[in-house]
């Protein structure tokens, strides 16, 4: 897999990217703070879906600023929002240890059809009772999506990104995030939408 | 599933508006004739309007802001240092980790700033000998290992208020005995202790805090060459408080004000039991 030395571009530690025309010290900051910074909230809403957990999404944003700052000087003035998610992203792969693979899970034709059991269980009416809410209720939902479904749905609909993006943050071609998507919206409406709606459908 | 799968994928990039104006008309043009598919689109709309009408998105917390802008800080550093020369080629070792704060001060024309005149006076004679090229490398050090111990939430490697467990925590560890006064009634309760390293070696880190600030205290053995004189600074918006005592060399960084770190010093001072 190459992607990994793509994503994880030259860190900025050694001398000789230093001594380059990049801008160092404040300079670097500033462009930095006024480039990067305002996508904090997507880097986190990315980490907070992917951890399921609101303290190890921080880490992971905070581990891929570092990251982001050090490797600044390989950014050559594209969309900064999906770059840093490329890098929020293996951030994450890198905390829970997994391989470039995870989130590539199984080809998609494998979901079709079926409905992980997991998601079955966790809209039994016992359970649906304990969510509080609709809004809780769908995240819940969304969070129990597998990988790379949850992760091209937040991509799409909450961050808004473009199939393009999305296929260069994920390292997949475009074909592959839009069965993504349809599946993962599929496997919503299937859970989530009442039953007149999907009637045409059977 | 709609009875035209091959047409799925096209009414999702109609509703993302990824469709160029030719696949736009065509699928168009069979969603009007064909009501399986316009079942789908209705759902795929039905379900991104779930999605948009709740609060889904979460924000990053302020705690998080702040935390990355201080990293941002220390990484960016005071200034960018020549790349290819050595930290201090010139300075000897035992040297540089003395004398390398002040030096700096006196390279960087911030000498004036309080010190005391018979330290001045020595730093002269050190700034001679090191130039420009000693930097504030000790301060940037400490500050950064400061800023990384708030940072990934590594403060302390043996979190305990208790002074007794972390004195002979250090033992084994670093071939020195730092004094670990309990200094809670004085405001400065004990949070625990670490290892860190500066200048390739290792170093002890006590952990105090004062109200919700942290107070790194790092302690090594003084060089022979150390000055003995107390230093004050501020670098990077952190407070600096040096002392020597005991054989051993102290420097306290912290953001809490310069007076409650100077009567963290005091207070240390008069609570370790003199080693000598």
């Amino acid at each position: 897999m190459t992607g990994r030395g793509l994503l994880w571009p030259r860190l900025a530690t050694s001398a000789g990217l230093r001594t380059g025309d990049a801008p160092r010290g404040p300079d670097k900051a500033d462009a930095f703070r006024r480039t990067m910074m305002p996508h904090m909230d997507a880097a986190y809403n990315l980490a907070r879906y992917l951890t399921r957990d609101a303290s190890a999404a921080e880490d992971v944003v905070q581990d891929a600023y570092l990251r982001a700052y050090r490797s600044f000087d390989t950014w050559r003035g594209e969309a900064a929002k999906p770059w840093l998610l490329t890098i929020v992203r293996n951030c994450f792969l890198n905390s829970v240890g997994g391989a470039p693979e995870r989130l590539a899970g199984r080809p998609v034709h494998d979901y079709v059809g079926e409905l992980p059991a997991e998601l079955i269980e966790s809209t039994t009416p016992e359970s649906q009772l304990a969510q509080k809410d609709e809004a809780s209720m769908l995240r819940a939902t969304i969070e129990q999506l597998p990988e790379p479904f949850r992760e091209t749905l937040i991509l799409r609909e909450l961050e808004e990104l473009s199939y393009k993006e999305i296929a260069a943050i994920s390292q997949v071609p475009i074909g592959t995030i839009m069965s993504r998507l349809a599946r993962a919206r599929q496997m919503l409406a299937d859970l989530l939408l009442p039953d007149i709606d999907r009637k045409a459908r059977s | 599933m709609s009875l035209h799968p091959d047409k799925l994928l096209l009414i999702h990039g109609l509703v993302d508006g990824e469709l160029d104006a030719a696949n736009t008309v065509a699928i168009e043009t069979h969603l009007k004739s064909c009501a399986d598919c316009r079942a789908e689109l209705e759902q795929i709309q039905a379900v991104r309007e779930l999605i948009a009408a709740a609060p889904l998105r979460d924000r990053a917390p302020e705690g998080l802001h702040k935390r990355i802008d201080l990293m941002v800080d220390a990484e960016a550093g005071p200034a960018p240092r020549a790349p290819a020369v050595p930290h201090r080629p010139f300075m000897p070792g035992r040297l540089a980790w003395a004398g390398g704060g002040i030096a700096a001060h006196i390279a960087s024309g911030r000498w004036a700033s309080g010190l005391a005149t018979g330290v001045i006076a020595a730093s002269l004679a050190l700034a001679v000998v090191m130039p420009q090229l000693a930097h504030t490398d000790m301060e940037d050090q400490l500050v950064q290992s400061h800023v990384r111990s708030l940072l990934v939430g590594h403060l302390v490697d043996i979190p305990t208020s208790n002074r007794h467990v972390v004195k002979p925590w250090f033992n084994g560890k670093v071939d020195f005995a730092p004094p670990v006064p309990d200094l809670a009634d004085q405001g400065f309760p004990l949070v625990g202790g670490r290892l860190d390293y500066i200048d390739d070696h290792e170093i002890a880190a006590i952990v105090y805090r004062r109200g919700l600030h942290v107070i790194n205290l790092f302690v090594r053995p003084a060089r022979t060459l150390s000055l003995p004189g107390s230093v004050v600074v501020r670098h990077e918006g952190y407070n600096l408080v040096r002392w020597t005592a005991g054989g051993l060399e102290y420097w306290a960084v912290s953001d809490v004000e310069l007076g409650d770190l100077k009567l963290f010093r005091q207070v240390y001072i008069s609570r370790s039991t003199p080693v000598a």
